[in-house]
């Protein structure tokens, strides 16, 4: 009797499949119950990638919740890649299409921050420009200049306060978040990543500067939407944050 | 210290921890016993950040093992080309003094199972894992250790015993060993043979790492002993007593303390590192 990897696998992220006939303990019996450490093992791992991975919305759900919810997504999107680092993409889609999690509609977007601050923390080091540069340059020259930005920055939008929400769950004493559309931009100055709230248009000038966008352009892209929108704040924040690592 | 630089090109015969992040400042301040690490090569496949940069600092005080556990050397398909890239590029700026896989399987098609899964051992399993071992050998440009796994079921169409198939592995493909004395203690138990008997037939020339873990306690169907190979606790008495048994016939050989799961503060592995040493101390007397 022979088991394939297509058997084995069948019943491995299915407990009511019956377990392969061909497998057995030491004398021949068939293998029963011993086939569920295998099961366990990939249920149990995969789980704690999730809890590890997105540890704001294990909080925000609770330990039962979360385990029940990672149960389903492991089932339905098993890693496609031996890098557990990067596995759960498609866990901030999967939360936003759950009808019983429909209620908390800031769910996908909190994954998506516990997300892009994982991938933050693997990206590529890159050292940033010295701030003096960017000072150096004469108004009209720094209007056409490109800014390349750090390989560790990510940039979240959301309908949601969703800063509010990751300092709640992350900072002891954090005040309680209140209702409003929050962006977010994640800076690793060294090894740390850091999620910084942007003010109204700041998001606008990041999206514009990293598709390549000259700062007169990327300025432009924020003032379209908030004409009083101030450049010098967003651009603190970025040279604080290291994350321009190059001035063309 | 004479030689700041070592570049062996085989580990110490000596303990070795698998390396946490979390003991980091630790083990460069005191190492104790420790004088190699190794590391799972899946953690530094990022493009960067902290592990990679403490990957660096430690490479330069200790000498490295990868231990794959994501290759699939046990699977039925061809191994994933991206990541056997991966992996070369990883020994590749690295230059480990060592690098071993599982006898295992964990990727299914496109999906990757995270655990290791078992194989039955027939002529055709032993050909296409000998294939797989010269594919990677040949794609890192160096010999490679292969891992007996845990066992906790056996499969009715195995015509090799374990031992044979890993040594008939060794002489087509020229791999080593790697000798996880807790897994034979735990796939001893789980199917009732004896754990001295089976290091008495294992290929012990070709050992070139050896592997002790924590393991736990559950039973069969029929109530008999099931362990869990699970790496979160002290190795067993019974374990250390078999490594003895191992080392009087293999002679010194590196001795890696696993410890995966519920990893605990820095001097209980120091602790365990000792104990390895003083198995090692033994049989030098």
């Amino acid at each position: 009797m022979s088991v394939t990897q297509d058997d084995f696998r069948a019943a491995l992220l299915d407990a009511a499949a019956p377990v392969p006939a061909g497998l057995t303990d030491g004398a021949g019996a068939p293998a029963g119950r011993r086939y569920n450490v295998y099961r366990n093992n990939v249920a149990v791992s995969l789980r704690e990638a999730l809890h590890e991975g997105f540890p704001t919305i294990a909080k925000l759900l609770g330990a039962q919740n979360m385990d029940g919810l990672a149960g389903i997504f492991l089932r339905r999107h098993p890693p496609s890649s031996p890098l557990m680092m990067l596995y759960g993409e498609a866990f901030p889609d999967f939360l936003a299409g759950m009808p019983q999690l429909a209620h908390l509609g800031y769910l996908a977007d909190v994954a998506r921050l516990d997300l892009a601050m994982r991938q933050s923390y693997h990206a590529a080091d890159a050292d940033p420009i010295d701030p003096a540069d960017l000072a150096a340059l004469p108004p009209e020259r720094l209007v056409e200049t490109r800014l390349t930005l750090a390989p560790a920055l990510r940039l979240i939008r959301s309908a949601w306060p969703i800063h509010a929400i990751w300092r709640f769950n992350t900072e002891e004493g954090a005040p309680r978040p209140e209702p409003g559309a929050q962006d977010v931009v994640i800076l690793r100055p060294g090894f740390d990543p850091e999620p910084h709230l942007l003010p109204p248009g700041g998001a606008d000038v990041i999206a514009a500067l990293h598709q390549g966008h000259s700062l007169g352009a990327a300025l432009d892209a924020a003032t379209g939407r908030v004409p009083d929108f101030d450049l010098t704040p967003t651009l603190a924040l970025l040279l604080q944050g290291g994350a321009i690592i190059a001035l063309t | 210290m004479l030689d700041a630089t070592p570049r062996q090109d085989r580990l110490p015969d000596a303990p070795g921890i698998g390396y946490k992040p979390q003991h980091f400042s630790e083990i460069l301040e005191d190492s104790g016993a420790v004088r190699w690490l190794e590391i799972h090569a899946e953690n530094y496949m990022g493009d960067g950040g902290r592990p990679l940069t403490q990957l660096r600092a430690l490479s330069e005080r200790f000498a490295i093992s990868v231990h794959g556990v994501g290759l699939s050397i046990g699977g039925e398909g061809r191994l994933d080309p991206d990541h056997l890239g991966r992996l070369k590029r990883l020994v590749g700026w690295l230059n480990p003094v060592s690098f071993s896989e599982h006898l295992a399987w964990s990727t299914h098609g496109a999906e990757f199972l995270n655990d290791l899964l078992p194989l039955p051992y027939t002529d055709a399993t032993l050909a296409r894992v000998a294939d797989h071992i010269d594919e990677v050998q040949e794609a890192l440009g160096r010999r490679m250790l292969l891992e007996n796994p845990s066992s906790y079921l056996a499969f009715t169409e195995s015509t090799w015993s374990e031992t044979d198939f890993l040594a008939e592995l060794t002489r087509r493909t020229g791999c080593g060993l790697l000798l996880d004395v807790n897994n034979v203690f735990v796939s001893a138990t789980n199917l009732g043979y004896s754990p001295q008997g089976y290091i008495e037939a294992y290929p012990l020339g070709a050992v070139g790492e050896i592997h002790l873990g924590g393991h736990d306690a559950d039973t069969d169907d029929h109530g008999a002993p099931l362990l869990i190979d699970s790496h979160g606790r002290e190795v067993a008495d019974p374990v250390w007593a078999l490594l003895d048994h191992a080392l009087a016939r293999s002679g010194p050989k590196p001795i890696l303390i696993e410890w995966d799961n519920d990893v605990p503060d820095w001097p209980v592995l120091r602790a365990e590192a000792a104990r390895a040493r003083d198995a090692l101390a033994r049989i030098a007397a």
